[in-house]
């Protein structure tokens, strides 16, 4: 990763994401939407996909973006902003094009990227498009009101994985959408979180700086009050926990190598530096449901992905 | 025309199929970004387009989207950030890409599409009929039916000018195989002309950093209906600037096609409506064996299917004692059964006029339409039969 900020003081005042959009209080992904921006900077094209983040920011007449901004639809942002990526390097090169060197961002929800938009994000980075890809994950269809997607969790209840008699919450685990992404072998992949504000901006910086070689790709945890069942004050929290319990660890894959990042990497060197899986899952109204065994279970899965990430950043 | 000019007229065209026509036009406008996937008949246009691309005859970005939701996701990007763009596609392939037909409308982008028209799954069918591009029919483009691959290529380069002005997306069709793949002598523009024909402008709503849109916005019942009604309006106009573009078309080039063609009309009793190149060829010859056998017909070509040339067509219904449609798709549980059919209904009573008509279906799949079909066609109308479906060609 480039440092290109190394305190809070460093990070870029402009602001380029209006404040007065209509997601909700403590909204997670309106979070790493004001800090995409700020980092990209005003010479950037914005391509949403549909979603939360997309329908609370562009209300005609109004709209939250300081950039130029595309909505196509829901499955299909990667190809439309291949689209741009290709418009902008072609008429640059025959001289329509006079805004100069310009980011071309796509930013989708885990729906838009897990499920529906699997398909075109795929061909984005096979064509190598220069597209840096961000996926706000908050881990359910939360604009259509809370149903699961290929990104929610084990055993967390959504409207469609209600706890039942029979079946208790989301049957599958959570898809590996970083390891999907880095089998593209893409430049750049990382992960990274609203709560730890200085390394996810420098991770948006390195991402479009790899950018000018090929596509890169940003994983955000980005939580929901309303969709995760917990206060709205507590968004960042629900992020830090989410990374200090090593539910969502912290790495970056550059140029096929994989590097843990702080406080990823400290408690994969001593695990007794991970706080336990029950205090990220404790205040939120998904898990209320969850039986020692399931948290047990969930734990494992989590001490077993660190360990698989750990061989791969060993390699 | 002398001998000498008239062989020299000859040399200078090639011998094309309305696809490879289709990539020749592309290259002239001098297109910038190009997204297409394969699906037959569509696949020769963009097979020829990677020859000009990677020979370096046509300065494009060519992107091998994974489907056509991605072809026409692409280039509504593309032309969004101010891009000339071009796609292709037929039946399933235009069956995917309905979603965003709808939104190249909706966001206003002059995108041009060809589409050699194919049937639809299931049973699956490589073949031709209309079935595809009729489905398109309510989603707010422009959509030319071309009936000769000279036609075609004249039309895709009048599609630019057309979509440019009118800020709308501009459909080329033609018969799948009959013509997407039948070579027939094609004369090209010299592409400088081209060049002054297809002048570049700035768009006044495209993505650019230093006066930052939002396209694509979200609308609530306050805006919505607005917005959508300037669509219906463009379209509605849109006819004037076609009609233009063909008549300035052929100031600079010799050749102009109008909004429909009509044949041996002037003092026709009984008139056929095709669309199509098969179609309307053998209408044209059916006229004239039914002429020969003595029923006063002719023959209307709908070259423009969207929006629909409702007063073109009355003006020469007006005196016909009975009219025939013939459709190449079925509109499925309909009351006229075929889609052509119901509009030129539509449009009569709209216009206040009473003229009755014989639904005919033919050509579905590809199903061979003879000459011979299309003079029955008149003997029924001459002998009365009147307003209902007729299913030719039909094997029952």
């Amino acid at each position: 990763m480039k440092v290109v900020y190394k305190a809070i003081w460093d990070l870029p005042v402009e602001e380029l994401f209006a404040s007065g959009h209509r997601a909700c209080a403590g909204c997670g992904p309106a979070i790493a939407m004001r800090w995409i921006t700020k980092t990209a900077g005003p010479n950037t094209v914005v391509v949403n996909a549909t979603g939360c983040m997309e329908v609370t920011t562009t209300q005609y007449p109004e709209t939250a973006w300081m950039v130029p901004y595309l909505h196509v639809a829901f499955e299909n942002a990667a190809a439309a902003a291949s689209g741009v990526d290709s418009a902008i390097r072609v008429t640059s090169k025959k001289g329509l094009w006079r805004s100069g060197k310009t980011n071309v961002i796509v930013i989708a929800g885990d729906g838009g990227t897990y499920d529906i938009g699997l398909q075109s994000l795929s061909g984005m980075l096979e064509r190598g498009h220069h597209v840096l890809y961000i996926l706000y994950d908050n881990e359910a269809y939360m604009n259509t009101g809370i149903q699961r997607s290929g990104g929610t969790p084990r055993y967390a209840w959504t409207t469609t994985t209600p706890v039942g008699r029979a079946i208790r919450g989301k049957i599958q685990a959570k898809k590996d959408i970083m390891g999907i992404v880095m089998a593209h072998r893409v430049p750049y992949a990382a992960t990274a979180s609203i709560s730890n504000i200085i390394d996810m901006s420098n991770k948006i910086k390195t991402a479009l700086e790899y950018t000018e070689e090929g596509p890169t790709f940003l994983h955000i945890m980005a939580p929901c009050p309303p969709g995760w069942r917990f206060p709205e004050e507590r968004t960042v929290e629900a992020a830090r926990l989410a990374v200090e319990t090593g539910y969502f660890p912290l790495y970056e894959y550059d140029h096929g190598k994989i590097r843990l990042n702080p406080p990823t990497s400290n408690m994969v060197a001593d695990p007794k530096r991970r706080k336990p899986l029950r205090e990220f899952l404790k205040f939120q109204g998904r898990f209320a449901h969850l039986t020692d065994a399931e948290i047990g279970e969930l734990e494992k899965e989590v001490v077993a992905n660190l360990e698989y990430l750990a061989k791969l950043a060993s390699l | 025309m002398t001998a000498a000019a008239a062989i020299q007229k000859a040399k200078a065209a090639l011998a094309l199929t309305s696809n490879y026509a289709v990539a020749y036009a592309v290259k002239a406008a001098d297109v910038d970004v190009v997204a297409v996937y394969p699906i037959t008949p569509q696949t020769t246009i963009v097979e020829k387009i990677a020859e000009f691309v990677d020979d370096g005859e046509l300065n494009a970005d060519l992107i091998h989207v994974e489907s056509e939701h991605s072809a026409m996701s692409a280039v509504v990007g593309a032309a969004a950030a101010g891009a000339r763009v071009f796609t292709a596609t037929s039946s399933q392939g235009l069956e995917l890409m309905h979603e965003v037909l709808h939104i190249a409308s909706g966001l206003r982008l002059p995108v041009v599409m060809a589409v050699p028209a194919r049937a639809i799954s299931a049973p699956i069918s490589i073949h031709g009929d209309y079935s595809d591009v009729m489905n398109t029919r309510d989603t707010g483009w422009i959509t030319y039916i071309a009936s000769s691959a000279q036609e075609v290529y004249d039309t895709v380069i009048q599609a630019y000018k057309v979509a440019e002005t009118t800020l709308l997306p501009v459909m080329v069709s033609y018969d799948g195989f009959l013509m997407s793949h039948t070579t027939e002598p094609v004369e090209l523009n010299d592409e400088e002309a081209v060049k002054r024909f297809l002048p570049r402008r700035e768009r006044p709503n495209v993505l650019r950093p230093e006066k930052p849109i939002t396209m694509g916005a979200f609308a609530m019942p306050d805006w919505y209906y607005e917005i959508k009604y300037q669509v219906q309006e463009a379209l509605a106009s849109s006819l004037k600037t076609i009609e233009e573009v063909d008549a300035e078309y052929g100031k600079a080039f010799g050749r102009s096609y109008g909004i429909i063609q009509t044949y041996r009309m002037e003092d026709a009793d009984y008139a056929v409506i095709a669309y199509g190149g098969a179609a309307f060829g053998n209408a044209r010859e059916a006229v004239d064996v039914a002429r020969e056998r003595g029923i006063r017909a002719g023959a209307i070509r709908l070259r423009v299917w969207r929006p629909f040339p409702a007063d073109r067509l009355l003006k020469q219904l007006a005196g016909v004692k009975a009219f025939a449609v013939i459709d190449r798709a079925i509109a499925f549980g309909s009351p006229g059964g075929g889609p052509a059919f119901i509009d030129v209904a539509t449009a009569l009573y709209m216009g206040g006029m009473d003229v009755p008509g014989l639904s005919v279906i033919h050509g579905i799949g590809q199903r061979s339409m003879y000459v011979e079909d299309f003079v029955k066609v008149f003997e029924m109308l001459k002998d009365g039969e009147r307003n209902k479906v007729v299913y030719m060609g039909l094997r029952l």
